[in-house]
């Protein structure tokens, strides 16, 4: 399974195995990962799954849905290569991947 | 500090009551009872991804196993609390064990409103509120079958939307004059009904469902005064608050458990939160929500006023449904008196219908409208006045509405 890394603000890393098809987010929950709430789960209504992709992987994924688009633009905290974690779905191509997590999502 | 917290319920509200009690430092014993099979789950993809077949029951859980473990929270499924004595502080199983609580929270939610009309309880006629239902819903739930769908709300138009998808022959009986209209505003009704009709699925508003016809298995609905014939039939008319155990231990309930902004009964050890609850929304009206956010929310009350640091419930609710490629985003709570704002035009498949009271925003419906939904939800949360002409042009973007 592809492994994804989440830094934390405070450094510490975590890296997890998502399955293909999954998303990142569903991972980071099944693993426990601090700082994804995903609310909603996963139904890109909530904004609360916030991530920063690492910028070396940022233009390696598949690009925003223009609902993803508009739920980042307020986030809070937003980067250029912000991302909702409930809409990056893994594939065997992102093995390695790793992002950050935001301080808070709310 | 409580030593021993008991959840009664293991949903949404539940589970997050789990984790805000460790977040918060609660070091004490939690035991939280569920009468499913399952632990926590979410229920929203039953009738939309799950039913569909795109999404594996195993995605459905909230918390992986190993949460409970962690959060040393002992979880009990299959059973159900039978009785709670205020007075001794304890809760019988149907297992016959009592447990004692210095802290208890019901977060018992809400079961189906059933259908009592002559044959409604014939083979194939089914409800939507949890895994077992969809699971016995799916055999029959195949392209080329008819589906009756009893009530055009969330629930039936999801399902409705499922079944055109997966090529069913769908057809919807609504009691009122348009779809969803508990929840939404006659635009949005009007375009959903459109949308629907767009997808093959015939709708009957102002019809009531009189009764069912089968022999040995549902074979027609009888609605206004004509039967349709149809393979199987999907309730969803609605649910009724599991509130049966708060009122036989003596607290106060009147549709839902009677809760303050603080999310306490009127026992002081004893507190209720998510669907199960009554409570004064932030607009100071008794109001019983049935919903994710509130589950999150006033759990997450629940829990400050536990462990004695109240602080009050005033979220915005927040609501969503997902129906073809539209995404229903709903924030606030109208009322049929507010004044009513269109912004975008629904023949785009993308707009927003505004509330406003006073002439500050209290709701907000939007479909493929994320900025409208979103900046819309924090106006609400702020009280704030908005010209009316501002909102309804588009060619000022929501960002610069607050400004």
């Amino acid at each position: 399974m592809p492994k994804v890394t989440f830094i934390q603000p405070d450094g510490t890393e975590q890296t997890v195995e998502i399955a293909v098809g999954w998303s990142v987010m569903e991972g980071a929950v099944r693993s426990l990962v601090p700082g994804i709430d995903a609310d909603c789960g996963g139904a890109c209504a909530c904004a609360t799954c916030h991530v920063y992709v690492d910028p070396a992987w940022a233009a390696a994924l598949p690009p925003k849905s223009d609902m993803e688009e508009a739920m980042l633009d307020f986030a809070q905290v937003v980067a250029p290569t912000s991302r909702l974690s409930c809409q990056l779905r893994v594939t065997s191509d992102m093995d390695g991947l790793i992002v950050r997590v935001p301080v808070s999502q709310h | 500090m409580p030593e021993q917290i008991v959840i009664i319920g293991a949903g949404q509200a539940g589970v997050q009551a789990v984790e805000s009690l460790r977040r918060e430092g609660l070091t004490g014993a939690i035991t939280m009872i569920g009468d499913e099979a399952y632990p926590p789950y979410q229920r929203p993809p039953l009738s939309k991804a799950y039913l569909l077949g795109t999404f594996s029951r195993e995605r459905l859980f909230l918390k992986p196993d190993n949460f409970y473990r962690e959060a040393g929270c002992d979880l009990i499924l299959g059973t159900r609390v039978t009785a709670i004595d205020r007075a001794a502080k304890t809760v019988a199983l149907t297992d016959g064990r009592s447990l004692p609580y210095d802290k208890l929270l019901l977060a018992t939610g809400t079961r189906v409103r059933k259908l009592s009309c002559p044959g409604a309880d014939l083979p194939g006629i089914h409800y939507l509120r949890d895994i077992a239902d969809v699971d016995g819903l799916q055999d029959a739930f195949k392209p080329g079958a008819r589906i009756a769908i009893v009530g055009g709300g969330y629930i039936g138009l999801e399902v409705a939307a499922v079944g055109a998808k997966r090529g069913l022959d769908v057809t919807v009986f609504e009691t009122a004059d348009r779809l969803m209209a508990r929840a939404v505003s006659q635009p949005v009704s009007d375009f959903y009904a459109a949308e629907h009709a767009r997808a093959g699925v015939k709708l009957y508003l102002n019809t009531s469902v009189e009764g069912f016809e089968g022999t040995t298995r549902i074979e027609g609905v009888r609605a206004g005064g004509v039967t349709h014939e149809t393979d199987l039939v999907l309730v969803g008319i609605g649910v009724v608050p599991n509130d049966m155990l708060a009122r036989e231990s003596g607290l106060p309930c009147r549709d839902g458990i009677i809760v303050d902004s603080n999310a306490r009964t009127a026992d002081p050890s004893v507190f209720a939160a998510g669907d199960c609850t009554r409570h004064y929304g932030r607009e100071g009206i008794e109001i019983r929500l049935e919903c994710v956010q509130n589950a999150i929310d006033q759990a997450k009350h629940a829990v400050l006023a536990m462990l004695g640091r109240p602080k009050a419930y005033s979220e915005v609710p927040w609501f969503w449904s997902d129906q073809y490629d539209l995404k229903l985003q709903i924030a606030g709570m109208a009322r049929p008196t507010d004044r009513t704002v269109l912004r975008g035009d629904p023949a785009a498949r993308k707009f927003a219908v505004f509330h406003l009271r006073d002439g500050v925003v209290v709701a907000v419906e939007a479909v493929n409208a994320a900025p409208e939904y979103l900046v819309g939800k924090k106006l609400i949360a702020d009280g704030a006045s908005i010209a009316v002409e501002r909102l309804a042009d588009v060619s000022v973007p929501m960002k610069q509405m607050a400004q």
